[in-house]
């Protein structure tokens, strides 16, 4: 059992949850993530680990409640319980000095890529932040990836804060000049936006990484569920990923097979729903 | 009638037991156990079959030597205990071997019945001691436990090879502690083998005798990724690895990643380990199929299709590259399924998944085979027959290859030599090429069985004993 010790809600469904695990904390790196599995029955779900205190023995989870088990998960009061939290699992970022990058952020992505944003700047990067989302209440931890970013640059899709549109436009203007154009990229979020991403990069040839987020099992290599088409070969996210490079990766595969339990998903949350309003 | 003073030729007049079974029209839609067990009339008299052979070749064919007669004639004089105390010499989870040994290939291949006449049913004899010893609460209470040692031991795996190499060591005096990737015990015994075959009760008083035993086990923890093997060197006076053989072998044909196709591990872990399908709201998914297709022959094939049958499937078929006779999985499998109303498609081999424009499986495409020479594995060779293809709807495809070495653990320990298949070498005893470092069971021997993988934790015991105690 790893307790909870704190659960702070950042935006709309997102929290951020600080929970025992010593084990854990002890050797994660960045880019690495963790199996939860809430309860006893539960579903065993990945989750990143977005910090770590190896002193005090805990990790950080940013959680965004999509689903029947993350809204479980983010419902836990401090002092409350997860079952089972394993890991470090995958590999780690690989963190180079390349220069100039650029790190890009949509949606709970943000919270994935604020551990390997700040691994590349504690690397000596010039790290320009790029985070987008729908709305202003979504923006999150713009603060927090700040306080080591040469630049954060946000977008909303309504225009509520920062520049209206997408991501990838202001990452196009970097890309365009040559003076603020990144050496590298690395960008997490919804499977379209990390497409549209490594479509954007591709023809300046600027290396572009993305962390992958196919359904998983036991995020050891055993059960090849997590399995992603990388340079038309298969490769187990799980054990050969979450990241890897963004002009290789086959994201019609990878959002088609993000649809497989749609069905038992609905399903799962008309259930809910039914028994909410019972109470 | 006493066991012991019937004659030769009244024993051999004695029919071979028939297993009582659960009606195959119940079963094949839920998950109770199918074999109901042997009731004590039953097995007293299958005992008397038993010749009581001074040369025991049924030993022999036992990977770790029970005296079989032994317990076989205690049975036959209705003196249970004994047969308990006998069976648990040598075999440390008699309940499961019992269930799921390959007892045709193995002890009751070798019965002198056997040659004329049905062997004697070992195995139900060993599962009906093995169950009398459960329900009488009996095990182990022969054994009292030694002192403290004052050493420890670190157990890689939770599987039948580490299970049993903690329970040899803790009843030594060592200390031990298990440590597990998965969130639950049992290895393949938990999240391989399903509940009909082996209900996880089994397993759970096994675990729980280990834990009497004063045994550690901590899950949730991958050895490799979240502690290293050289830490538990350094914490451990020695380590036993018992990792099992969990890499899938993917098909590597045309529609491989659409939705609907899954690896055994997969589909078997998300039934067995996390419960789906076998309750309507649990939280793990699993698409249940009408039409199921399970490519491979062997155990693992044949428990994904017959779990397929219980997940409501009309159709669940086998689809293998030789025949039946070749098939490695057990003789009671295929029966056992083919009651199930389980089709076997034989001589057909997978040459594409096919699926619908939404990305969902449709088919699968086959070759048609043909048996040309032996081959390596003295099996007739499966040939392609040209331009002989066929076309199987499913909408669910399972892939029961096989599985591999997973290299997690061994490739952060380089100096761990390991063979061209990526499984690590060790010598009779488990040693391996690292001091203080034994390994055993399937990471060691490839796929192989539970048995196997038992011995291997057993002499690996035996060794790491004695290099403790002899410090
Ligand atoms: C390596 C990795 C790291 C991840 N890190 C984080 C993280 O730090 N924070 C976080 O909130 N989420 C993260 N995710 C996604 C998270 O695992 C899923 O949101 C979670 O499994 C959903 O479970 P659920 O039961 O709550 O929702 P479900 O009911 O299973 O799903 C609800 C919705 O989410 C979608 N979904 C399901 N699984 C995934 C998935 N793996 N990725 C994206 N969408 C999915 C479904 O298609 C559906 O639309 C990560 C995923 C991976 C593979
Ligand atoms: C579906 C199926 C059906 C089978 N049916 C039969 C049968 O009827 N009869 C028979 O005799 N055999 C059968 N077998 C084979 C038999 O189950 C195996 O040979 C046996 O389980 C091997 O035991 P093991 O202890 O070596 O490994 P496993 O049972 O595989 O156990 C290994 C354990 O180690 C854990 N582990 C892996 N990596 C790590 C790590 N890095 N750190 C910590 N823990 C780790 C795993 O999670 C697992 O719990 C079957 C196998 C399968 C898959
Ligand atoms: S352990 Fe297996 S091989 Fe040995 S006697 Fe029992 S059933 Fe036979
Ligand atoms: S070979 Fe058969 S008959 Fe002879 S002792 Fe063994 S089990 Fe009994
Ligand atoms: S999650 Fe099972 S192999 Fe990756």
């Amino acid at each position: 059992m790893y307790e909870v010790k704190s659960n702070e809600m950042l935006a709309p469904n997102l929290h951020k949850i600080v929970v025992t695990a010593p084990r854990v904390a002890a050797v994660r790196k960045a880019g690495q993530f963790a199996i939860v599995r809430v309860e006893k029955g539960g579903e065993r779900i990945p989750l990143t680990i977005g910090d770590a205190d190896p002193l005090a023995g805990t990790i950080t989870l940013f959680v965004q409640a999509v689903g029947a088990t993350t809204r479980k998960l983010v419902a836990i009061p401090v002092g409350g319980h997860v079952r089972d939290i394993a890991g470090p699992l995958g590999v780690p970022t690989h963190i180079e000095n390349w220069g100039r990058v650029a790190c890009v952020g949509g949606g709970v992505g943000t919270a994935v890529l604020y551990p390997m944003a700040k691994a590349l700047a504690d690397a000596g990067n010039e790290v320009t932040t790029i985070i987008g989302g729908r709305s202003k209440p979504v923006i999150i931890l713009a603060d927090e990836l700040s306080a080591f970013s040469q630049q954060t640059l946000i977008t909303t899709e309504d225009g509520s804060l920062g520049r209206k549109g997408f991501v990838t436009a202001v990452l196009e203007d970097l890309l365009k000049d040559s003076k603020s154009s990144p050496m590298s990229v690395f960008a997490v979020g919804p499977v379209p936006m990390m497409r549209a991403v490594a479509e954007l990069t591709r023809p300046y040839q600027v290396k572009t990484i993305v962390s992958l987020n196919p359904i998983m099992i036991d995020g050891t290599g055993m059960c090849g569920g997590c399995r992603v088409l990388i340079g038309g070969e298969v490769r187990f996210a799980c054990v050969d990923g979450p990241e890897f490079d963004g002009h290789l990766v086959d994201f019609n595969n990878l959002a088609d097979r993000l649809t497989t339990y749609r069905e038992h998903e609905c399903r799962i949350a008309l259930k809910e729903k039914e028994s909410r309003e019972a109470a | 009638m006493r066991g012991d003073t019937l004659s030769v030729g009244e024993r051999l007049a004695i029919k071979r037991v028939a297993m009582p079974e659960l009606d195959p029209a119940q079963r094949s839609s839920n998950f109770k156990e199918v074999n109901l067990g042997l009731a004590e009339e039953q097995a007293v008299r299958e005992a008397q079959r038993c010749l009581q052979c001074k040369s025991t070749p049924c030993i022999d064919g036992c990977p770790v030597q029970i005296d079989i007669p032994g317990f076989i004639g205690a049975i036959a004089e209705r003196h249970f205990a004994k047969a308990v105390e006998i069976l648990q010499r040598d075999n440390a989870l008699p309940a499961v071997c019992g269930r799921v040994c390959p007892q045709e290939v193995q002890c009751e291949s070798r019965c002198v019945l056997g040659r004329k006449d049905n062997p004697v049913a070992i195995g139900y004899l060993e599962r009906f001691v093995a169950d009398w010893a459960l329900r009488h609460d009996l095990r182990l209470n022969s054994l009292t436990l030694p002192g403290s040692s004052g050493k420890n031991v670190a157990v890689i795996g939770c599987g039948p090879a580490g299970l049993t190499a903690a329970a040899e060591l803790a009843v030594k005096g060592h200390s031990v502690k298990i440590f597990e990737a998965l969130h639950d015990t049992g290895g393949v015994l938990r999240y391989g083998i399903p509940e009909f075959r082996l209900p996880k009760d089994i397993i759970d008083s096994e675990v729980s005798r280990l834990l009497n035993l004063g045994v550690e086990i901590e899950c949730n923890v991958v050895v490799g990724k979240t502690i290293t093997l050289g830490t538990l060197r350094d914490e451990f006076d020695a380590v036993f690895i018992g990792n099992g053989a969990g890499l899938p072998v993917m098909l590597g044909i045309p529609g491989e990643n659409l939705k609907g196709v899954y690896s055994a591990n997969e589909y078997l872990t998300r039934v067995n380990l996390m419960g789906a399908g076998q309750t309507p709201d649990c939280a793990t998914p699993i698409l249940r199929g009408r039409n199921v297709a399970v490519i491979g022959g062997g155990n693992t094939a044949m428990d994904c299709v017959r779990v397929a049958r219980r997940l409501g499937a009309e159709r669940a078929m086998l689809v293998y590259r030789r025949t039946e006779s070749e098939m490695p999985a057990r003789v009671e499998e295929v029966k056992h399924a083919k009651e199930e109303g389980i089709e076997l498609l034989v001589l057909a081999a997978p040459l594409e998944v096919v699926g619908d424009d939404n990305g969902w499986t449709m088919g699968l495409t086959c070759q048609k085979m043909e048996l040309g020479e032996p081959d390596a594995s003295g099996r007739r060779r499966p040939i392609p027959i040209t331009g002989e293809t066929f076309y199987l709807e499913a909408d669910v495809v399972i892939n029961a290859l096989g599985t591999q070495a997973n290299p997690l653990l061994t490739a952060t320990e380089p100096e761990l030599s390991l063979n061209k298949w990526k499984n690590i070498t060790a010598d009779e005893n488990g040693a391996t090429s690292l001091p203080r470092v034994f390994a055993g069971g399937d990471i060691v021997r490839g796929g192989a069985t539970v048995i196997l993988a038992m011995g291997d934790g057993k002499k690996a015991a035996a060794a790491i004993h004695s290099m403790l105690n002899s410090e």
